[in-house]
C-alpha cells in the first residue's frame, strides 16, 4: 500500500515529530517503498497462527509490593531529575499544559 | 614481551595474574593508541582519568594474588550501555549531556569481575543501522581495507562498528554490543573479530537504551572466541530487575573450547543462499560444512523456508517496539530539549525533530504507523504471526540438529555511502542474522576467510535456546581449521 502526504502529516503528528511540509513528499516516497517491500508477508498463510509477542516463554515474575533499595528504588527525587534540561525543586518543569 | 595492548583477552589475563605486566600498563597502551586511532571515530568518549583510576585498583588487587576473572584487562563499551557518570549518548542528539544516575547490569558485572572501562565507543543511533554511518557523532571507519591499493573508506558494519573497530584495530582488549538484527554478527564479520550474540534472555538488558525490547540482546565482540567465552560468562546471568532474564546457571563457556564435536549434527538450510551474493562466500560456507565434517559432525540439509520473511518482520516490529521505546524522549526528563516552541506540544515535536537523525525518524514514522488505527490487524498483528511461524520452523530444524551453519553477512565490508541511497538495500545486509533475533536463538559470526581483495568474512552458527556451550565448541573449531588471524595493516597510527 503506498503511503500519501496526508498520512506521513498524521502519522508524524502522532509521532510528534516536526517535519516540514517540503518533507512530506520525500518521506511519503520512502515509506511507500519501505512498506511495499513489507506486503510480501501478505502471501503467507496465517490462519490460525498465533501472534508472538516473546520469544521467553516464562510468566512475568511478582515481587513483594514494597519499596526497592537501590537505582529502581524511591526516595531519590534528585536523581530523578537530575538530567532533566529545567527543573524545580526536583520537579520537572515543563510549559504551561492548563490554561 | 611486546605491549601488553597486543595480546589477547585470555593472554592478558594471564599475563597480570603471573605478574609480568600491570593493568596500569596495560590500560596506557590502550590509550595511547585509542589516542593514535581517532581517524577510525571508533570512541564517542574515552574515560582515561576513570580507566588509570580502576587500572590501579585493579593492580592493588593483582598485586595481593586477588582479584575476579577479568581483573585489569581495559574494555571498550558500546555507548548504549548506561554508565553511572559517564557520558551515554546511544550516538543520538536526543541525548545530549546525559549522564545516567545508574550502573546497567552487564557493566556492572564487568567492573565486579574486575574489568577497567576505556571509554564509550561510537555506534548507530539508537542501534539502527547496518553501517555505523547513522551516528550523531560520526561515521566510524572500518581498520580493514581493500588491498587494491586504493584507500576507500569502508564501513565496520553496524550497529556496534564502534565496538567491531576497535577490537579489531586492538584500542581495547574487547568490547560490549547489543544485537537487535545482526548488530553483534555484521560487524564482526566485516572486521575478523568474534561476535556473539546470546539467546534471548541470558544477559540483562536493564540499563541499556532500549530499541526493540522483544529482540534486544547484549553480548561480546572480542579478538578470538577463546575471549567472546571470558566476556559472555561475565556478561551473563539473571537479573530480577529485568523480568525478561531468564533463572538459569551460566555455565563455563570457555570449558567448552576444545571439546569433541563428534557425533553432533550440523544443519546447512538451503534457503541462506540469496540473490548477489559473492561466489567466494558460497565457497567458504561449503568451507566451512567441510571443517565441521572433518571435526566428526554430521551434515544435515535443513529447509528454512519461512527465511525470507524474516526481515520484511522485523521491520514491523522492531519499528513498532522502536516507536513506543522512543516515546520517552520528549525533552522534559533528559537530554535535549529545542530552544523554540509556543505550547508542550511544540516543544514535543521540535526537540524530537531536532534531536533524532533521519533513519531513527524514519523508523519511528513506520511504527508508529503499523500500530495505527486501522492498520495494527494487517501490518503488527499479522508480522507477529509469521514472526511465530519462524520461531516453530527453528524448533523443527533444531529437532533434527544441534547446529546451523550459514555465512554471516551477504558481503564483505562496503564503501560508506554505498548504500545510504536506499533503506531496504542497507536493511538486506542483516539477512543472516535477522532470523536469531525473531526466534530469540543465540548466534555468533566467527572470522573463517578473506574476499579477493582481502576483506574478511565471517560464518554464522546457530543454536538451540541456552545452548551457547555447544555453539561455542563448534566456534572453536571453525576458529582452528580457518587459521583466519590476519590483522588488518594499521595505516591509521
Amino acid at each position: 500500500m503506498s503511503i500519501d502526504k496526508d498520512t506521513v502529516r498524521k502519522v508524524a503528528k502522532l509521532a510528534r515529530i516536526a517535519e516540514p511540509e517540503q518533507r512530506l513528499e520525500p518521506l511519503a516516497k520512502e515509506l511507500s517503498g519501505i512498506m511495499g517491500w513489507i506486503e510480501q508477508l501478505n502471501e503467507v498463510d496465517v490462519e490460525g497462527v498465533e501472534a508472538m509477542a516473546s520469544t521467553v516463554d516464562v510468566k512475568l515474575p511478582m515481587r513483594d509490593d514494597a519499596l526497592q533499595s537501590g537505582p529502581t528504588g524511591g526516595g531519590q527525587p534528585e536523581n530523578v531529575v537530575a538530567n532533566a534540561p529545567k527543573t524545580e525543586d526536583n520537579f520537572f518543569v515543563v510549559p504551561k499544559v492548563v490554561e | 614481551m611486546s605491549s601488553p595492548a597486543d595480546l589477547t583477552l585470555a593472554q592478558l589475563r594471564d599475563a597480570l595474574k603471573k605478574k609480568e605486566t600491570t593493568s596500569l600498563e596495560a590500560t596506557d597502551a590502550y590509550l595511547a593508541r585509542i589516542e593514535k586511532a581517532k581517524a577510525l571515530n571508533a570512541f564517542i568518549t574515552v574515560t582515561p582519568e576513570k580507566a588509570r583510576e580502576m587500572a590501579k585498583a585493579s593492580d592493588t588487587k593483582l598485586a595481593k594474588g586477588e582479584g575476579g576473572p577479568l581483573e585489569g584487562v581495559p574494555l571498550g563499551i558500546k555507548d548504549l550501555f548506561c554508565t553511572e557518570g559517564v557520558l551515554t549518548t546511544a550516538a543520538s542528539h536526543i541525548l545530549d549531556g546525559f549522564h545516567p544516575r545508574y550502573e546497567s547490569t552487564v557493566t556492572s558485572q564487568l567492573w565486579r569481575d574486575g574489568a577497567v572501562m576505556l571509554g564509550k565507543l561510537n555506534m548507530d543511533e539508537f542501534a539502527m543501522g547496518s553501517s555505523n554511518e547513522t551516528s550523531f557523532y560520526g561515521n566510524v571507519i572500518n581498520p580493514w581495507r581493500r588491498n587494491d591499493g586504493g584507500n576507500a573508506d569502508l564501513t565496520p558494519g553496524g550497529s556496534s562498528g564502534g565496538s567491531s573497530a576497535s577490537v579489531s584495530a586492538r584500542l581495547c582488549a574487547a568490547a560490549t554490543a547489543t544485537d537487535t538484527g545482526g548488530s553483534i554478527r555484521q560487524p564482526a564479520s566485516l572486521t575478523n573479530t568474534v561476535g556473539v550474540k546470546p539467546t534471548y534472555g541470558r544477559v540483562s538488558r536493564w540499563g541499556v537504551v532500549a530499541f526493540a525490547s522483544s529482540l534486544d540482546q547484549a553480548g561480546p565482540i572480542a579478538q578470538d572466541v577463546r575471549d567472546a567465552a571470558i566476556m559472555l560468562k561475565s556478561m551473563a546471568g539473571h537479573d530480577p530487575k529485568d523480568s525478561t532474564s531468564v533463572d538459569m546457571p551460566v555455565p563455563d563457556y570457555e570449558a567448552a573450547l576444545g571439546q569433541s564435536l563428534k557425533g553432533l549434527k550440523v544443519g546447512v538450510p538451503k534457503e541462506y543462499r540469496v540473490d548477489g551474493m559473492p561466489e567466494e562466500i558460497e565457497k567458504l560456507w561449503g568451507e566451512g560444512v567441510a571443517w565441521m565434517k572433518d571435526a566428526g559432525c554430521e551434515i544435515v540439509d535443513i529447509s528454512l523456508p519461512m527465511t525470507k520473511y524474516a526481515l520484511p518482520v522485523y521491520y514491523i516490529v522492531a519499528p513498532a517496539e522502536a516507536s513506543s521505546n522512543l516515546a520517552r524522549y520528549d525533552g522534559v526528563k533528559y537530554g535535549l530539549r529545542a530552544k523554540e516552541f509556543s505550547d508542550i506540544t511544540s516543544m514535543y515535536e521540535n526537540t524530537r525533530a531536532e534531536g533524532f537523525g533521519n533513519e531513527v525518524k524514519r523508523r519511528i514514522l513506520i511504527g508508529t504507523y503499523v500500530l495505527s488505527a486501522g492498520y495494527y490487524d494487517a501490518y503488527y498483528l499479522r508480522a507477529q504471526k509469521v514472526r511465530k511461524k519462524i520461531f516453530d520452523e527453528f524448533a523443527v530444524a533444531f529437532s533434527k540438529v544441534d547446529l546451523i551453519l550459514t555465512p554471516s553477512a551477504p558481503s564483505a565490508a562496503f564503501g560508506l555511502g554505498e548504500k545510504t541511497d536506499d533503506p531496504v538495500q542497507m536493511y538486506l545486509n542483516d539477512v543472516f542474522t535477522v532470523t536469531a533475533n525473531l526466534a530469540g536463538l543465540p548466534g555468533a559470526s566467527v572470522p573463517a576467510g578473506y574476499d579477493k581483495q582481502g576483506l574478511p568474512l565471517g560464518l554464522q552458527l546457530l543454536a538451540k535456546p541456552f545452548d551457547e556451550e555447544t555453539m561455542f565448541k563448534g566456534m572453536f573449531a571453525i576458529e582452528q581449521a580457518a587459521q583466519a588471524n590476519r590483522r588488518p595493516n594499521e595505516w591509521w597510527a
